[in-house]
């Protein structure tokens, strides 16, 4: 049986925001259990929720980039359902009227296409606290800190065909909310959280099937796999002649499986209606504007750009706007006057791999962008080879000091003299008589092996294209 | 002195007759000796350190005209430090750690909080009989309600065991029990006082207010505590008049327009008979009185009692034994711990409310409930636009009856019908008030007024032509 | 439209109210009275009415981004039926 998967995403993006949704109250990550938990966060009798203009501002930024329709008149209405994490016993969050509107944005396909993925809405909404369950013996405890830091939540339309197509949106929309300074994007601190609502269906039917939505996925590592696993689920249980049930369910990445969530399961009717301590949230043409004008250049902008002025391919362009950190990284280095191409394969070569290798984000790069570019700098100039410049990229990555000191403290500078080179090479014809009349016989494949014995004499500071002209004209 | 208005013992503590602490004193004694039951809590020390801190200002001469002056909160404002129940098991451990802005400004012009007032559990009922600590007596009668929620507070001001209280009106809590105790009550417009730190009963219908003896002393208070607050989104960011300032006007030429729906059969006749004399009285003073029709304020109990329902509902979902009030004991897991804390916790009334409003809202009803009474508020407030287009206040009745036997009416839903004159307003959001007009039966009748928005000037001065006019308001219930 | 006894249990589960069978039989009567209160809303023609959701027409004030509150954890907790070292706690949660 052929089978073909349907998958939407819900992508909760945390605002960085300094206080919270609601209240005054701060939203710094990592504070010591309950102590940003105020009055209003806790639900306590009487209080009132006062929206942070801020959060506004950051949903119309991230509408306006995905080219969706703004509701210029949204509401805020309570969702209710009992939960220890939540204070007041209803979420505050959009319904009927959403902020964002539909919108979309493009992906790039596996084949080398580009497909658009459909963005239903994105409604603001107050993040709940937290429930710990290993604490204490008998208890779950609940921290509040969480309770009320801004969430945009991204829905989109269920567009996705494949795990690896949910994972490309996903990043994405990950690159999107950085780009716009709205979400600091981190997905191990919650920051960015993805649920993603699966089903499949006999392929050529138009009809979706049930789906399961899955929650507690928090990498994109994760998202790929529990969609992959969850999509075999389902086709177990159809092919087996049974139903899939339509439920929540949990991803477990120790144990790489999806489990049905048992608590949440108990027939929910939320009872949304409009929250009658806020009001009508009425956005002017002017502010619209304003926020239009300070958009930075979004990452397909980018892109095209890079492809265009710079000449970069499609690939490099694309891996070098995925991360707005890095794209930065990457025109820091240009502005420095290093060569474009050049630079690109540092950054998405041995930059990539040793930030990779340890665990590093970019803009925590032992090398600065500044230094990588005196670097390139270096190889355009003859003053070292390519290969070298590994080297010195491993003395820089150690802290072992800058570009051109490293150079001239390990004398790895490049052999530009003529005649030394010459006298270097005169000695190994005289010394290699034998694959001399190889070459000359028409072996021309040895010619790398003169140009190895030259490197290995030199310790590898000749010029390359230097030593392959003055063998090519001794051996003829 | 407890015969004394917030006016006059203003101008007793500025001549220093007697001080602060004296006074204070006085009513603690008073509030002490008395069987009402219209206290929850009484703050003994807090109000003698405070009446202290005030005579300090008074003697140096930075008071306000308010400094000094005891007076009571319904326990449903929060009190920083002391017990804020409003009414109800689930909330009798609760000790708030906040002032409610209403409660901070009262505190800043150094006035004197004797104690927090009795009043229907969460502010829902018209008797106070649905209150965790025992209903209230009407001082006029012991055998009969004060009136409610805030039966507490109109039965303290009527008893003279305060100078004047605080009160809440979602659907007639502050002019219902004002009417039914023979004082003077005003529900403001909505958003003309905050509603931070008031517990929630229906978010878009309470508002708070003053219940005192006078119209004079209602627009005192009402300076104080009226006025635009950050904390709250659905406050309003207007001036204040001084409501003071325009008691004198004259109400010559004032149209007055009297609905006809407001006198339908239910209306007891002794009831209307006052009222219909209060008006004779306007009309002496040059007032134009006019027949007006407010069409569906025949619907407003259905309305109301869907809206407010479904408001409460959500509004205490937060009453779950998690952070602060009332946990059962023992509870066994989460579930249990949910339902029998709010179980045990609220009382009758207050459940029965909160299942019609999780039904009205429940999927597949929301349309047919909630959306539609919606629906009906709109054409109940552009009722009272259109009248306002033709008049300058509404006047009727604010009760079809004076105060009701202790345990007369058990149905709840007769007890709704009662509340059929003061619903309107809030649906609309529209400022009103209770007036002492004379008596029934040796009890109380009040005459309603309902006003244009932002027009409480005008209610509070038409209010003030009546009261030097006439002397209902002075009337006191025997052995006071 | 008017309950029956299942709905009404179903109901109370979701106001996370408990009513016992005792009580199940008044408490169905009690809600059926108020809600044939409420049939008197069906005779009102409202197709082209807006709802009125709110009393003003004003719209939502938008406050500043600043951290205004400080940590009142410990009065907070002071008054928390249960609490841990510096949490609240509940009866343990399966997920
Ligand atoms: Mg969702
Ligand atoms: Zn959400």
């Amino acid at each position: 049986m052929a089978w073909e998967t349907v998958i939407g995403l819900e992508i909760h993006s945390q605002l960085n925001t300094k206080s919270k949704i609601f209240s005054g109250a701060s939203t710094e990550f990592g504070a010591e259990p309950n102590t940003q938990a105020c009055a209003v966060d806790l639900g306590l009798p009487g209080v009132l929720p006062v929206l942070n203009k801020e959060v506004v501002n950051m949903a119309l930024r991230f509408g306006l980039a995905v080219n969706a329709k703004i509701n210029q008149h949204s509401i805020f209405a309570r969702k209710n359902y009992f939960y220890p994490d939540l204070p007041k016993g209803y979420q505050i969050s959009q319904f009927e009227i959403p902020i964002v509107g539909k919108g979309a944005i493009d992906i790039s396909t596996e084949e080398g296409g580009v497909k658009m993925v459909g963005i239903t809405r994105a409604h603001l909404e107050e993040d709940a606290g937290k429930s710990i369950h290993d604490l204490y013996e008998d208890h779950s405890a609940i921290d509040f800190n969480r309770a009320g830091t801004p969430l945009l939540e991204i829905v989109s339309e269920p567009d996705m065909r494949s795990a690896k197509e949910a994972v490309t949106y996903a990043k994405k929309i990950h690159a999107l909310v950085q780009y716009i300074g709205i979400c600091d994007g981190n997905m191990q601190e919650g920051s960015f959280r993805c649920d993603a609502n699966v089903s499949i269906r006999k392929k050529g039917s138009k009809k979706l099937g049930t789906r399961a939505e899955l929650k507690n996925i928090n990498s994109f590592k994760f998202l790929e796999k529990a969609i992959n696993i969850e999509i075999e689920r389902q086709q177990d249980i159809l092919e087996d002649g049974g139903e899939v049930v339509q439920e929540t369910r949990l991803y477990d990445a120790v144990k790489n499986e999806t489990r049905s969530m048992r608590t949440k399961e108990e027939a929910n009717d939320y009872r949304y209606f409009p929250d009658p301590d806020l009001l009508p949230v009425d956005i002017e043409d002017e502010m619209l504007t304003e926020i239009k004008n300070s958009l930075p250049e979004l990452p397909t902008e980018k892109k095209n750009r890079f492809i265009s002025e710079i000449g970069l391919s499609d690939y490099d362009a694309e891996n070098l706007t995925a991360q707005k950190s890095l794209a930065d990284y990457y025109e820091a280095m240009l502005n420095d006057g290093a060569e474009a191409k050049l630079s690109a394969n540092w950054v998405m070569g041995e930059l990539s791999a040793a930030l990779n290798k340890n665990q590093i984000d970019v803009q925590d790069s032992p090398i600065s962008a500044r230094e990588l570019s005196e670097l390139v700098k270096r190889i355009s100039d003859d003053t070292i080879s390519g290969k070298i410049a590994k080297d010195v990229f491993k003395a820089m990555w150690k802290g072992n000091g800058r570009v051109d000191d490293i150079i001239e403290s390990q004398g790895l500078k490049q052999m530009t003299d003529v005649a030394a080179i010459e006298d270097i090479i005169d000695g190994i014809i005289a010394n290699n008589i034998e694959q001399v009349e190889q070459f000359k016989a028409g072996n021309t494949k040895l010619l790398g092996y003169f140009v190895g014995q030259v490197m290995k004499a030199t310790q590898g500071k000749a010029n390359p294209k230097q030593v392959n002209k003055i063998l090519n004209d001794k051996l003829s | 002195m407890h015969t004394l208005s917030v006016a006059e013992l203003s101008k007793s503590l500025k001549n220093k007759e007697f001080s602060s602490v004296e006074l204070t004193q006085h009513y603690l004694d008073r509030i002490n000796r008395s069987d009402l039951n219209a206290f929850i809590t009484v703050t003994d020390e807090l109000a003698l350190s405070q009446a202290r801190a005030a005579d300090a200002k008074l003697a140096n001469g930075s008071g306000s005209v308010l400094t000094g002056i005891p007076f009571a909160h319904k326990d449903i404002f929060c009190t920083k430090g002391v017990k804020t129940s409003a009414g109800s098991k689930i909330l009798d451990p609760f000790i708030s750690p906040y002032d409610a802005t209403l409660s901070h400004k009262l505190n800043i012009e150094n006035m004197v909080m004797l104690g927090k007032t009795n009043m229907d559990e969460f502010a829902m009922g018209s008797s106070n009989e649905n209150s965790f600590y025992g209903p209230v007596k009407n001082p006029w009668n012991k055998k009969m309600v004060p009136g409610g929620s805030s039966g507490g507070s109109a039965a303290a001001v009527a008893g003279r065991l305060s100078p004047f209280a605080t009160g809440t009106d979602t659907g007639g809590s502050i002019r219902q029990p004002s009417s039914l105790c023979g004082i003077t009550g005003i529900k403001p417009t909505y958003g003309r006082v905050s509603r931070y730190g008031m517990i929630a009963y229906a978010s878009s219908l309470d508002q708070a207010g003053p219940m005192t003896q006078t119209a004079e002393d209602a627009a005192l208070v009402l300076n104080a505590i009226a006025g635009f607050d950050e904390k709250d989104s659905t406050s309003a960011l207007r001036d204040v008049p001084d409501y003071t300032k325009s008691l004198r006007d004259s109400i010559k030429g004032l149209k007055i327009g009297i609905p006809k729906e407001f006198f339908s059969d239910g209306l007891d006749s002794s009831v209307e008979k006052v009222i219909t004399e209060s008006m004779k009285e306007f009309e002496a003073m040059g007032a134009e009185l006019q027949q007006i029709s407010l069409p569906n304020s025949a619907y407003a109990i259905p309305t109301y009692y869907i809206i407010a329902p479904c408001e409460c509902s959500s509004n205490l979902s937060r009453l779950d034994g998690v952070r602060y009030g009332y946990r059962c004991k023992d509870p066994k897991d989460l579930n249990d711990l949910y339902l029998r804390s709010r179980s045990e916790g609220f009382g009758d009334e207050v459940k029965r409310r909160i299942m019609i409003g999780t039904y009205a809202l429940s999927a597949g009803y929301y349309d047919a409930y909630y959306l539609k009474a919606q629906k009906v508020r709109q054409l109940i407030s552009e009722d009272f636009k259109k009248a306002f287009q033709n008049v300058d206040i509404i006047m009727g009745p604010v009760s079809p009856t004076t105060a009701f036997e202790l345990g007369a009416i058990k149905d709840p839903v007769s007890m709704y019908l009662a509340d059929i004159y003061t619903l309107s307003a809030n649906l609309a959001g529209l400022p009103g008030m209770s007036i002492p007009a004379g008596f029934s039966n040796n009890l109380p009748v009040g005459l309603q007024m309902i006003g244009n928005y932002w027009s409480e000037e005008v209610l509070l001065n038409a209010a003030h032509q009546f009261q030097t006019q006439t002397d209902w308001h002075s009337v006191l219930p025997e052995n006071i | 439209m008017s309950l029956n006894k299942e709905q009404v249990k179903e109901i109370a589960q979701l106001a996370k109210l408990s009513i016992n069978d005792s009580e199940i039989e008044q408490s169905t009567i009690e809600l059926n009275n108020i809600l044939s209160l409420m049939a008197e809303l069906g005779e009102i023609e409202t197709d082209h009415v807006e709802p009125m959701a709110h009393p003003l027409e004003m719209s939502q004030r938008l406050r500043e981004d600043v951290v205004s509150e400080a940590d009142l954890s410990e009065e907070f907790q002071a008054i928390a039926p249960k609490t841990g070292k510096q949490h609240f706690l509940v009866p343990t949660v399966i997920e």
